[in-house]
């Protein structure tokens, strides 16, 4: 059953590491989607998600950064 | 309509991302060999094999019957959870800001803990040494059917992105039987960094379509995400570099 559980998480860790950048991506997508549903010209939804996944990206990078232990 | 374009950067990526989940799962079925001979490490390479070669069986004609939007939502989404991650690292890595990965150092780990688990249970030491090396083929190999599926589904490529994964599959195992050591040379981190690169710009195209976006170029778009995801991640490395240098100096 453990072994199970075990692979289990590292299923999940495949797309799960740090659940912060997994929940931001996923509120991007959700944003779009949402956008999506209004008469939004198309391109401001793809605008959105590009922006929105590369803002998400730098931010969790540089927080990483300012997190990580001294050298 | 598929064109190079797509074709391409599919073949690419699932060649690319299936070379380094080949190269972490042939380390571990090394370190068995190493400790308990070939039989274990085979019978269990050849087990997990046949796992994956059932799930994609079972699984992969239901890939047919999903709508194509929810196909290309569900895949896009999980090509950006995945892709960002493996950029996210890589770029922390390249920066210096957490370790590179060693196979080196995973071998030599996975062949410790392994002696250790059979020094424990000496009765079934070649069961354990068998399931070590199932177990890392059943899970690296779903990542390298998640690639495939994640690259392929969306616009008919299925079987191109199989061919690059292949292809990394053949690579790696006729370089290790040459060998017959972990392949540290391969330079993980670029690797990864690239293969991060290329299914983040996937996802946001697939998800994007998936949402109906008509995006400009069509096919072409793609290269222009890779462009930018690509120019973001290494501007990153380069900021964080600059950052550390003056730390590093005082």
């Amino acid at each position: 059953m453990s072994t199970l559980r075990q692979w289990l998480g590292e299923f999940v860790g495949l797309f799960v590491e740090d659940g912060s950048l997994a929940l931001a991506i996923l509120a991007v997508v959700a944003g779009a989607a949402l956008l999506a549903a209004t008469t939004a010209p198309p391109i401001l939804i793809g605008l959105l998600l590009l922006g929105g996944c590369l803002a998400v990206l730098i931010e969790n990078v540089m927080r990483a950064r300012r997190n990580a232990p001294p050298r | 309509m598929s064109n190079w374009a797509t074709i391409a950067p599919a073949i690419t990526s699932a060649f690319l991302a299936s070379l380094v989940e080949v190269v972490e799962a042939f380390t571990i079925v090394l370190a068995v060999a190493s400790v308990r001979g070939a039989r274990p490490a085979v019978g269990g390479t050849l087990a997990g094999l046949a796992v994956l070669a059932l799930i994609v069986l079972v699984f992969g004609p239901a890939v047919d019957h999903i709508p194509l939007w929810l196909l290309q939502i569900s895949v896009g989404v999980l090509l950006l959870l995945f892709g960002m991650r493996w950029l996210r690292k890589a770029v922390l890595r390249a920066a210096g800001i957490i370790a590179l990965h060693d196979e080196e150092a995973a071998y030599h780990k996975e062949t410790a803990q392994l002696q250790e688990e059979i020094r424990r249970q000496l009765t079934r030491a070649d069961w354990l040494a068998g399931l070590t090396a199932f177990k890392a083929i059943v899970v690296e190999g779903l990542e390298v059917v998640f690639i495939v599926i994640a690259v392929g589904a969306g616009r008919g490529l299925l079987w191109p992105a199989s061919f690059g994964a292949l292809a990394a599959g053949a690579l790696v195992l006729g370089a290790g039987l040459a060998l017959h050591r972990p392949l540290a040379r391969v330079p993980e981190n670029a690797l990864k960094f690239g293969v991060g690169v290329m299914l983040s710009a996937f996802g946001v195209f697939w998800t994007g379509e998936g949402l109906g976006v008509p995006w400009p170029g069509e096919d072409l778009a793609v290269l222009v995400f890779v462009g930018t995801f690509l120019a973001v991640g290494l501007g990153l490395v380069a900021l964080l570099r600059s950052r550390a240098a003056p730390e590093l100096a005082r």
